[in-house]
């Protein structure tokens, strides 16, 4: 039995250890806005946050995690930079088909939480492992800074 | 007639009816016959609209084509509101089932949703607005003429008297249906939201991580299934260790299924059944499932290019596609010959959201019921109950939203995989998931292809002949066949010898539609060969291109997928020719040292595009795209321009990524490629600065998923050429051939 942290609530699962956490949110607890997109940390698509640090699920065994607070896209919008993220990922209209875009979220969230002010090129390079098909690359970049500058502002 | 009169009249007998909604309210359901002749084999199919008004002033659009990021569920329904002059902000949008007979087709493929309904859905917008001003105008005891409608309300400007359309509804339900066919339409000018900035309506729900996508689908008791088909194409099953799969922890069940329909359809292979799919997934390994591979085991990517350089250089096509003058006289008195050898990998569509899809059999009625993301729906609907053997009503399909498609979706073989699973395990819902392997190594791929070009020039530089020897696959008779070209591409018709011929090679390897089928490959093949032409020439690829069409005429509208379509029209190649010449600084283009542009040009799925690349190279060979200038006539109107921008730029980045870096490598029959390390899509750090322009035409408007996408390949390409000397006629570009130090 293993038990997790996951936005905020304490949840038992009958699962091995080595299964990822992308799984278990999944498939276990039926939190599905974690997305599956390649399975080996190379697309970013399943990225959460363990500790506040983006993480990709699908590489992170559940057994490591005991004692870790994990957060995910469905409490994204619970903090005040996570709304922000979500209204600049709107006003811009980022996305194409959407699909890594929870992970494309989390990531940038990290990001900005760490550095409320990045560069092009610090944006660049933190966003590099997550993959969009659809190319949104461009409006991922603009929604990022609206969201920043907005922090600037309300100090989130 | 303009293209756009001509389009309308298309649409000339939409029937309109309207009822009261159960609990108060309106109903419009419009039929609008002689849509689609084309996709339903001749038969005037039937393309139905459905907007209910509620007396709370909710106005419902059913979304009947399947969202895969294209932004139809958004662009569809605005085209109904903008007629209606309904309130946006108060504009629901559900998403209807797979159902050809009430919907027409649906379909997300080849840009034609947006010329198809830009008439009829707007007739029927316009037609709901004229009931409820009818309505207003009983209810207010005045004249219709003394109304107007503004953003869901009818109102009366002399008196300031206002009804919203929820207060109407029930009453605009009893007014007489006006003929939709001879309502007016609003001119463009009045347009407040066709053409206004408008974000995708699902995306609240994505930003906050709901269900929405096939893979979200999740039902009671449902259990998770993995497929292990065999790696070589064309392989047939023999035997599996079901045993020591089924002994591993949380699996359920493992079985074999036999193939049937090819691989467009079910491939043999194994299931494996768990209550999570990692478990059911990592017990593939387990299986030890041995194959028959035939006589395909032997097939390599190696091995068709050089049986195709053999086939190019015997300089006989097996076949002629084409022939029109004297193209050996031509050649034979040429000042000027240039002769050069084209080739154009294997492509995945490699979609974000792998394939899956959800199924349940329910025994007790016989019904196969999915969950699916496909681009064509109705076809899998069809497919799925012949391969059951149960008529085409017993299997429901509902249409999820699809995390992306660029054509992998057209093709459903993870559909009937899925119902064949189903199958097996009566009353219990199945969802069927793809890893990226299976993904990568099961797709239909975009045809490799080989062309062998000879251009003939006179004393003066012009094209006096052109010929190609294309060397592709032969794919039977498909309906739609990927590896084929037009028997007539550019620049056949505009110059006075030429000969096109093709030699075909037997594969087993699956291929299909990627976005801008056929174009994406043949753009930079005609283009990059045009550009050596013009290099030959002592001139340019703009400047080539615009002498080629000089005093052509426009060609006349022909019979296409939905009813009568634009025929080539040189004008509209000229203006985006010239706009993104202009916009490029072309000519007089200062550029950091090393920077180079290149142009490309192509017309496809109605879509004029002309683009221009600014591209250098470093010593170890790494080309990088600076900024791309895109010209685009795709008709009268940019409905939204939100979706529009975001389709041309991401298919940008899509065909920079086809140029730089892209290639499926087959070897022992087998896809050698697994994952996105040895399949690099595009990522944040290469995409350029894009600047898009539209210039509009009277034409009406045509999808943006696909034209924007060809161009851009011959752009960096060219612009590699000028930047180095090194011509590029391989892709993906070989960093080995580009490096200098």
């Amino acid at each position: 039995m293993v038990k997790l942290t996951i936005n905020g609530e304490t949840r038992a699962l009958d699962v091995p250890d080595e299964m990822p956490l992308l799984w278990a949110l999944r498939d276990e607890l039926g939190m599905v806005g974690t997305k599956f997109g390649c399975g080996v940390g190379l697309c970013g698509a399943c990225t959460v946050h363990v500790d506040g640090v983006a993480t990709r699920s699908c590489s992170a065994p559940v057994g490591t995690l005991a004692g870790k607070k994990i957060s995910t896209i469905e409490h994204l919008g619970e903090t005040p930079l996570g709304k922000a993220l979500q209204k600049a990922w709107l006003d811009v209209d980022v996305m194409q088909c959407g699909y890594c875009q929870a992970g494309q979220l989390m990531t940038a969230s990290a990001l900005l939480a760490k550095n409320p002010n990045p560069s092009q090129a610090e944006v660049d390079s933190a966003m590099q492992g997550n993959i969009c098909r659809c190319a949104c690359y461009g409006r991922i970049r603009e929604a990022i800074q609206v969201a920043a500058k907005e922090g600037a502002t309300t100090h989130v | 007639m303009s293209e756009l009169a001509e389009t309308m009249a298309l649409s000339r007998r939409t029937l309109l009816k309207a009822s009261v909604l159960a609990g108060g309210g309106l109903m419009l359901s419009a039929t609008i016959p002689g849509i689609g002749k084309a996709a339903t084999g001749g038969k005037p199919a039937t393309l139905n609209a459905f907007v209910t008004i509620a007396p709370d002033g909710t106005i419902t659009i059913v979304g009947k084509n399947p969202e895969i990021g294209q932004g139809i569920k958004t662009m569809l329904p605005m085209l109904v509101a903008e007629e209606l002059d309904a309130d946006w902000s108060k504009v629901a949008i559900v998403q209807g089932d797979s159902d050809a007979k009430k919907y027409g087709p649906q379909l997300a493929g080849g840009s034609f949703a947006t010329p198809m309904n830009w008439i009829p859905m707007r007739q029927v917008g316009a037609a709901g607005r004229q009931m409820l001003l009818e309505a207003a105008a009983k209810d207010m005891g005045t004249a219709v003429s003394s109304l107007k409608t503004e953003k869901g309300h009818v109102i009366e400007p002399e008196t300031g008297r206002s009804m919203s359309y929820g207060q109407l509804a029930s009453l605009a339900a009893t007014m007489p249906v006006p003929d939709p066919n001879t309502i007016k339409l609003k001119d463009a000018k009045d347009f407040a939201i066709i053409g206004r900035k408008i974000g995708g309506i699902d995306s609240p729900k994505i930003v906050h991580g709901q269900p929405i996508f096939g893979l979200d689908t999740k039902l009671p008791g449902m259990v998770y299934a993995a497929y292990e088909r065999s790696p070589v194409f064309g392989a047939k099953f023999v035997s599996a260790d079901l045993a020591a799969a089924k002994a591993q922890p949380g699996i359920i069940d493992a079985f074999a299924i036999q193939g049937s329909g090819g691989p467009e359809q079910l491939v043999d292979g194994v299931a494996v059944i768990s209550k999570n799919w990692w478990l059911a997934n990592k017990a593939r390994s387990k299986l030890e499932v041995q194959w028959d591979n035939g006589e395909w085991a032997s097939h390599s990517t190696k091995g068709y290019d050089e049986q195709a350089k053999a086939f190019m250089a015997s300089g006989k096509p097996a076949e002629s596609l084409n022939k029109k003058g004297d193209s050996a006289a031509a050649f034979a008195s040429a000042a000027k010959v240039v002769d050069a050898q084209y080739h154009y990998p294997f492509l995945a569509h490699v979609p974000m959201e792998p394939m899956n899809c959800t199924a349940q059999w329910h025994s007790k009625t016989g019904t196969m019921e999915l969950w699916a993301p496909s681009q064509t729906p109705n076809g899998g609907q069809t497919t799925v109950a012949k391969m059951l053997g149960v008529p085409e009503d017993k299997v429901i399909v509902h249409i999820t939203r699809s995390g992306g498609g660029f054509g992998r979706r057209l093709i459903n073989d993870f559909m009937h995989q899925a119902a064949a699973i189903a199958k097996k395990m009566p009353d219990t819902p199945v969802q069927l998931v793809w890893s990226r392997e299976d993904d990568i190594r099961s797709d239909h791929y975009r045809p490799a292809g080989w062309h062998r070009l000879r251009a003939a020039l006179d004393a003066n530089g012009k094209l006096t002949g052109i010929e190609d020897h294309f060397v592709t696959f032969d794919l039977g008779s498909n309906a739609f066949n990927p590896a084929t070209m037009p028997k007539d591409h550019f620049p056949y018709a505009f110059v006075p010898n030429a000969s096109y011929g093709q030699t075909m090679m037997k594969t087993a390897v699956p291929m299909g539609a990627l976005r801008a089928p056929t174009s994406n490959a043949l753009s930079f093949v005609f283009q990059s060969f045009l550009d050596e032409v013009a290099h030959e020439a002592g001139t340019d690829l703009p400047t080539l291109l615009l002498a080629l069409i000089d005093g052509a005429k426009a060609e006349p509208a022909q019979q296409g997928f939905f009813g009568k379509q634009p025929g080539f029209d040189p004008d509209r190649m000229r203006n985006v020719i010239t706009k993104a010449v202009a916009m490029s600084n072309w000519s007089h283009a200062s550029l950091p040292q090393g920077h180079a542009l290149g142009f490309g040009y192509y017309y496809s799925h109605l879509g004029h595009f002309a683009e221009v690349a600014e591209v250098s190279v470093s010593k170890s060979g790494q080309a990088s795209v600076h900024n791309v200038w895109v010209a685009g006539d795709v008709g009268s109107t940019i409905i939204n321009p939100f979706g529009a921008l975001n389709q041309v730029n991401g298919a940008v980045i899509d065909g920079i990524g086809q140029a730089l870096s892209l290639a499926v490598e087959l070897d022992k029959g087998a896809v050698v490629n697994s994952n996105f390390h040895n399949y690099p899509v595009p990522r944040m750090p290469v995409v350029p600065a894009i600047h898009v322009e539209f210039v509009p035409s009277d034409n009406a408007p045509t999808g943006l998923g696909e034209p924007a996408l060809p161009p851009v390949i011959p752009a960096v390409t060219n612009a590699v050429f000028a930047a180095t000397g090194k011509r590029v006629r391989t892709l993906p570009m070989d960093r080995a051939f580009l490096a200098t130090a």
